[in-house]
């Protein structure tokens, strides 16, 4: 299971990159297909977050992750860097994590 | 690259050591859903495609399958064919160079590269593979550290690695949102992951999520 998602994943992620490097620049550059394109992260990125934040298996779970994820929030509004973002999530999970 | 071109050299610098940072908490969030630390080091090696490679091991972490977390990456690599298509005119490579270049193709090495466009088409080149094997080396030693760091922790809840994963998955979102417009997509996204996550298979409603993106970039905003 791990060994296919890490072998099938740099394969195609490859894949991708390399056709990019051989395909004429007519081929993607419909626009329909580039807006859609431009919108896909940010999809799949809140899906993550959701699937990560609030999710176990198929259920919808609020616990102590989510504490973690509003101070993520407010630390991205007040323009805080990448790592002080992800540690100060950590940081108040786990102390709501041991307090339970 | 005989005349070093200083200002690009200093750009390719700090946007490797930057992107360093998110090395760690994908090495992290690797652990965090269960790869082994060498599966870890190769992901990072052999996909190379940050937003991705979060991706696949996300999808495993929320439980899903091996082709969603597969399928997810891979729909969030997409614009690297994008990247290739414009880098490969101004590259004009061949044979191993050109497997190297697509390699390195990505956001860092495409953004730094047309940022140097007023300095010139040898300072966009020099750009896209200064910044591509910077990001490469970085990257890696980055994820061996958060993979050894997060090895080392234990369980994830109980240091709130649980957290800090889709903490990076926002952190990573954020920059994205510059528009209303976009601001509404990533909301939409998140209700319709919510909504569908009861009846669909684990890590199925982040895939699904691409027909969020579609609708919404169907017709001209």
């Amino acid at each position: 299971m791990m060994w296919t998602v890490l072998l099938g994943t740099s394969v195609f992620c490859f894949a991708i990159k390399l056709l990019g490097h051989y395909i004429p620049e007519v081929w993607l550059s419909h626009p329909r297909l580039q807006r859609i394109n431009a919108l896909v992260p940010i999809s799949l990125l809140s899906a993550l977050i959701v699937a990560q934040g609030v999710v176990v298996k198929t259920h919808i779970v609020i616990d102590h992750r989510l504490a973690g994820i509003a101070v993520a929030l407010a630390a991205l509004f007040a323009k805080m860097p990448f790592p002080v973002v992800v540690v100060s999530a950590a940081v108040t999970s786990a102390v709501i994590f041991h307090l339970h | 690259m005989a005349k070093f071109p200083r200002d690009t050299f200093r750009d390719s610098l700090s946007v490797s050591l930057t992107v360093g940072a998110y090395g760690v908490a994908f090495g992290a969030a690797s652990i965090a859903a269960h790869f082994s630390i060498l599966q870890t080091c190769l992901f990072s090696l052999l996909t190379f495609t940050g937003a991705s490679q979060f991706a696949a091991v996300g999808v495993v972490g929320a439980g899903g399958a091996a082709l969603s977390a597969i399928a997810a990456a891979t729909l969030l690599s997409t614009r690297n064919a994008l990247y290739g298509m414009q880098m490969s005119p101004l590259l004009k490579v061949r044979g191993l160079k050109k497997i190297a270049a697509a390699h390195v193709t990505i956001d860092e090495s495409t953004g730094v590269a047309l940022a140097q466009t007023p300095r010139g088409t040898d300072a966009m080149r020099t750009g896209f593979w200064l910044t591509g094997l910077g990001v490469f080396i970085f990257w890696n030693i980055f994820t061996l550290l958060g993979a050894l760091g997060a090895k080392a922790l234990g369980n994830p809840a109980s240091w709130g690695l649980d957290a800090a994963v889709p903490a990076a998955y926002l952190g990573l979102l954020w920059p994205r949102l510059q528009t209303n417009f976009l601001r509404v997509v990533a909301i939409a996204s998140m209700i319709f992951a919510l909504l569908v996550t009861p009846w669909l298979a684990a890590g199925m409603p982040i895939i699904m999520s691409v027909l969020v993106a579609t609708s919404f970039g169907w017709r001209e905003s």
